[in-house]
């Protein structure tokens, strides 16, 4: 299957940015330098002939080969064109694990970013509101997508029980947070 | 309490326009009592059967109006995608009927859909059609719960008893196909776990041509009435650039007007050979996605007659011994056989290096399967793409500044299943 023009598109707009591009199982994957990837998705968003207006996933991956680095995945949607692309952002292991938000172009990223911050551990510099979402706000176990994690958690039952039983519920949300005035407590 | 709620509705039919759609006034908030400004901070759920399961929302009111709307979610995370990267694919079936228990076959379906892309296997004719039928039941039995509980929700029970009965009905036939009623683990990779048995297409096709007339009985009850208009009516409106720019799919942007629907827009199964339409909204409110949703179940209906139809002889599964099991009387009487079964159980089926993307068109929505592979039988990376996740992002969006009884009617029409939100 010929790969989408997206590619040869992308080539010649951001050079270089592009690292590579191919094709799996029919779905077109191009690897984008993690500096430019903002400025990428916001032109693929907006530029007449590309149109990809739909953010369909963002998530991330990381690999059983402990040498490659982590990828940030964008999956878009032209609802005019009817296209699917993929992006990915290479961030490696010995670095920063952090990326530019994408909030600002799509509203929807905003839960995906916090799930991908909560599972992996990868920063989007810039969202606003960047706190873990399916795991409890002061979990302490890390990240449980990683490969490091153990599938079982790090701590033992009776550490995870014994947490549970003695974390303050209102911590899981504080009134400062809400910044509400004239709440009695 | 501040602010006091105009209802403009006459009690009985209000005036309909020249499409036979009820006339919509919108609902005014009118005066700003004495203790405005006062805010108060209520927590609803986790366990609040207005919820929909263990959703908790903080929410901030100015008298009854809602200010801010904190959702939080995470109450039954299990770590599915987790689990996934510790089983071989056909393992994983077992697991997506746990992430939306109330459509189960059609996640099932999903997976094995997305496994197949991955593996470059085309399914038979006769799989291609049952699993249509598998994914269209599940819609409707979706829908029937949907609107059961948003009817429950908003003061009218009649609703749920009278779906209820006919969701039983789908069940029973799921039962005598699957074995099981929720968790059906229908499909495997190249194929399906079993055939439907003798006479069971018959009996589906008679319980297609009694359901629409309960449907109908449902609309007469709802569509014109005033109480349900009032209360969902220009509630919790998203606009068609609003609902794109949120990512959301299914009923919730095509009530919004975008004609967004994977089984046309990008077809699996051959939904494309199928003869239906997308029912699609105008104003986007809760209004229009409960007749989205009314629409669909007809909609839904008709594929599974044509389904019927159409339905070939022939196997249910590849002919690939390497990927699908022989048959138990086979495999315990000749040694070929069992030595597929054995490497099959024991080593699972090795998917090639790649990845692939395959989305279905869920109950809730775009219901994505990402499988990464690196060659082994158990991927690398199993990422679901949750509907029910993404669409629930937008009710702070939707619900600020309407009533707080509305947000009860918007977080009913968002349709969530926690066990998807979650996974």
């Amino acid at each position: 299957m010929p790969a989408n023009h997206s590619v040869a598109t992308l080539q010649a707009r951001f050079g270089d940015a592009v690292r590579h591009a191919f094709v799996s199982c029919g779905d077109t994957v191009v690897v984008i330098a993690a500096a430019r990837v903002h400025d990428a998705l916001a032109w693929l968003k907006s530029t007449p002939g590309e149109q990809y207006d739909y953010l369909v996933d963002l998530t991330a991956v990381e690999y059983r080969d402990r040498e490659r680095p982590l990828e940030v995945v964008y999956q878009l949607w032209s609802l005019e064109r009817k296209v699917l692309l993929r992006l990915k952002v290479e961030l490696p292991k010995d670095q920063e694990l952090e990326v530019d938000t994408v909030t600002d172009l799509w509203a929807g990223a905003d839960w995906l970013e916090r799930e991908v911050w909560d599972m992996f551990g990868i920063r989007f510099r810039g969202h606003p509101d960047l706190r873990r979402i399916l795991m409890w706000e002061n979990y302490a176990e890390g990240h449980p997508l990683r490969k490091d994690f153990p599938l079982r958690g790090r701590f033992s039952r009776a550490e995870q029980t014994r947490q549970a039983l003695s974390g303050d519920l209102e911590a899981h949300y504080s009134l400062e947070e809400l910044a509400i005035k004239d709440v009695t407590p | 309490m501040a602010g006091t709620r105009t209802v403009t509705y006459e009690l009985g039919t209000p005036a309909v326009d020249a499409q036979g759609r009820p006339a919509r006034e919108p609902l005014t908030v009118v005066g700003d009592g004495e203790i405005a400004g006062d805010r108060m901070l209520i927590n609803i759920g986790p366990q609040h059967p207005a919820t929909h399961g263990v959703l908790r929302l903080v929410v901030e009111l100015d008298g009854e109006v809602v200010v801010r709307v904190i959702p939080h979610v995470g109450y039954l995370h299990s770590g599915f995608e987790k689990l996934g990267e510790y089983r071989h694919y056909n393992q994983i079936i077992p697991l997506t009927d746990r992430t939306d228990y109330l459509a189960s076959m059609s996640n099932n379906v999903g997976l094995a859909l997305a496994a197949e892309k991955l593996m470059g296997i085309e399914v038979t004719e006769r799989c291609k059609v049952l699993r249509v039928i598998a994914c269209e039941m599940s819609r409707i039995i979706s829908h029937c719960v949907w609107a059961g509980t948003t009817g429950i929700d908003l003061g009218a029970f009649t609703v749920f008893l009278w779906l209820f009965q006919e969701r039983e009905r789908l069940y029973d036939f799921i039962e005598a196909w699957t074995g099981a009623r929720l968790t059906t683990s229908l499909t495997r990779v190249g194929g399906l776990m079993a055939d439907v048995p003798d006479g069971w297409t018959d009996g589906l096709r008679r319980w297609c041509g009694r359901f629409p007339p309960v449907l109908d009985e449902i609309e007469a009850m709802l569509s014109k009435n005033s109480i349900w208009l009032g209360r969902t009516v220009d509630v919790g409106v998203m606009s068609a650039a609003e609902a794109i720019n949120w990512s959301l799919s299914g009923p919730m942007i095509r009530a919004s007007g975008v004609p967004f629907d994977l089984r046309k827009d990008r077809p699996y199964l051959g939904y494309e050979t199928y003869d239906f339409a997308v029912p699609v909204g105008e104003h986007g409110d809760v209004y229009d996605r409960y007749l989205v949703r009314m629409e669909e179940m007809r909609q839904s209906t008709r594929i599974m007659l044509q389904a019927l139809d159409r339905l070939p002889d022939g196997p249910i599964n590849v002919s690939d011994p390497r990927v699908i099991l022989p048959a138990k009387s086979r495999a315990m009487s000749d040694m070929e056989a069992m030595i597929f079964h054995f490497k099959q159980v024991m080593e699972g089926v090795a998917a090639p290096i790649g990845e692939a993307y395959q989305a279905v068109e869920g109950p809730r929505g775009e219901l994505g399967t990402y499988f990464v592979s690196d060659g082994t039988a158990k991927p690398v990376r199993w990422r679901i793409r949750p509907p029910a996740f993404i669409n629930l992002a937008a009710l702070p969006k939707m619900s600020e500044g309407h009533l707080l009884s509305d947000l009860i009617a918007i977080n009913a029409s968002v349709d969530i299943v926690m066990g998807e939100v979650d996974r």
